[in-house]
């Protein structure tokens, strides 16, 4: 990074550690923050997305479509995490694969399982080996985001779920009454409603998401903890400019630091979304809001 | 005519593209002096001049795969890189589930690292989860405790979690030196394993045979040896 770095041996405290704290592996560190902050608004809209179609298939007429979502509220609320990213992942890549394959090469004659090993025609393949590594990363980003959002969206399918049931009875009756169908009565006056209920289950979800980054690797994907465990490891002057001992111990303090301001700001900025979705409802929160208005 | 030439381009181009494929060199980036992130934050060690130097003789194209060692395995027969070339012993066990090249480090000696001389090696032992090396001490009779990383079995018994550690002994030299007296080799070296070979999917004979071909010519040549010298040491086990 800076010119003085060619030899760290020779540097006083603060240049090594600012050649140190700008190395290779140093910046690779501060991506991966990047990369599992994007993650995070990715997942989060789409696990929620995920949520609300569970939920309504839990509300569904229909009864396959009921069993469907209950059913997939059941399992996925039932399985561990970290048994979850490790079987999924490696089925659901298997499952596009195979799709491909059965697609793209329909000439092949080998059969795709021997013994222990999975094997599609070269043009199956996701990505294509060819492909440059950044469109591995890219893939095994979006698998890791499709993941995250079938996890959680479970989840987010029962706090919904709860939420839409807790729109007091009363105002759906009266969207009855003025001959809304059950259609209109549901978007337009349970859906709107139904956010504050469902708010504080939430918020829940997603802390433990921003928690729940870590699982990352499994996914190989080098996440802020895979980092900070190889960069805090202790390093031999034989293999690295900046030989130094076990200091895992400061990375996972920063690590410390940076999750706790970030489920802080994600509280402040979840306790203004709950004032402002009180506005004119019928519950504690929104009778405060009125009353503060009049006086 | 022109539709002729444009159809030969975009044949030689297909074609020029399925020349090209990659091969996918998989390996962990945490046991130097075997493969290690330098500080560029690449693929570096032994194994990666090695795996370079392999690759140009059999005139392929590789490209560097970081994954965890727990699930190295795995990943490899389902197909998310080609080969595994991470220090990894070659065992029955590991031949079962893949196939291994012809080793391209000799039989080495594992050996015992801790904070006294007088640690007691039946005691509490670390290792590397689903290494030759646990597999050794669960059946030695001491206990053993398993860590995901190399660098953990290490940090165990710096802080007296273990007595000792046991792991490949080129991975222990560099940090007993320079750990300044705190840490140092106990009892007798065990030989383990069948050498370090590379992993391949038992399907893929064909990247086999070719890994193995450029194998057998560095090891004729010399450059193999001369290589392991250079990362190991002028006292590493090289090939006759």
């Amino acid at each position: 990074m800076f010119s003085y770095c060619t030899d760290p041996d020779t540097l006083d405290t603060v240049r090594w550690f600012s050649c140190f704290l700008t190395n290779g592996v140093h910046l690779s560190f501060y991506m991966s923050f990047l990369k599992v902050l994007v993650l995070l608004l990715v997942t989060a809209p789409v696990a929620l997305a995920v949520g609300f179609a569970g939920a309504m298939a839990t509300r569904a007429t229909l009864p396959p479509l009921r069993w469907l979502g209950e059913g997939y509220i059941a399992i996925m609320r039932g399985v561990p995490d970290i048994a979850f990213f490790l079987f999924f992942v490696i089925a659901l890549d298997q499952a596009f694969e195979w799709t491909r394959h059965q697609i793209l090469c329909p000439d092949w004659t080998d059969p795709i399982r021997q013994g222990n090993d999975f094997l599609v025609c070269p043009d199956a393949k996701l990505p294509l080996g060819r492909a440059a590594e950044w469109v591995h990363q890219t893939y095994s980003f979006f698998l890791a985001v499709v993941t995250f959002a079938i996890v959680f969206g479970a989840f987010a399918a029962n706090v919904l779920r709860g939420g839409m049931r807790a729109v007091p009875h009363a105002q759906l009756e009266t969207a009855a009454a003025y001959g809304m169908s059950r259609r209109q009565t549901f978007w337009r006056i349970l859906v709107p409603q139904m956010w504050i209920y469902a708010l504080p289950g939430l918020s829940n979800l997603w802390l433990i998401l921003i928690k729940a980054t870590p699982l990352l690797f499994l996914l190989g994907i080098e996440d802020i903890v895979y980092w900070a465990r190889e960069i805090g490891g202790t390093k031999t002057s034989k293999f690295t400019d900046y030989p130094h001992g076990d200091w895992r111990m400061w990375y996972f303090l920063f690590l410390l630091v940076f999750y706790l301001s970030f489920t802080r700001i994600s509280e402040i900025l979840l306790e203004r979304l709950t004032v402002r979705l009180s506005h004119g409802q019928a519950t504690t929160g929104g009778e405060a809001l009125r009353k503060e208005a009049a006086a | 005519m022109k539709k002729l030439i444009l159809t030969t381009a975009a044949l030689a181009l297909t074609a020029g593209m399925a020349m090209a494929d990659t091969v996918r060199m998989g390996t962990e980036g945490a046991y130097p002096p075997y493969n290690f992130i330098n500080d560029k934050g690449e693929v570096d060690g032994f194994e990666r001049e090695l795996g370079d130097e392999l690759c140009k003789r059999a005139g392929l194209t590789c490209e560097w795969v970081k994954n965890d060692w727990d699930s190295i395995i795995p990943n490899l027969v389902s197909g998310n890189y080609d080969t595994i070339i991470a220090g990894m012993s070659i065992t029955d066990e590991r031949d079962e589930v893949i196939d291994f090249t012809q080793n391209y480090i000799p039989p080495t000696a594992s050996s015992y690292v801790a904070a006294s001389d007088g640690a007691d090696l039946s005691g509490i032992v670390a290792a590397q989860t689903a290494t030759i090396q646990a597999g050794y001490i669960a059946e030695s009779g001491a206990t053993l405790v398993e860590f995901a990383t190399p660098e953990e079995t290490i940090a165990a018994v710096r802080n007296g979690e273990a007595d000792a550690v046991f792991a490949d002994r080129d991975y222990l030299v560099p940090i007993v030196e320079e750990s300044g007296g705190e840490l140092m080799f106990v009892g007798d070296d065990v030989p383990l394993g069948g050498g370090v070979g590379m992993g391949l999917r038992e399907s893929d004979g064909e990247l086999r045979g070719k890994f193995d071909a450029a194998i057998t010519s560095m090891k004729e040549d010399g450059t193999l040896n001369a290589m392991i010298k250079k990362w190991f040491g002028e006292d590493a086990a090289v090939y006759e």
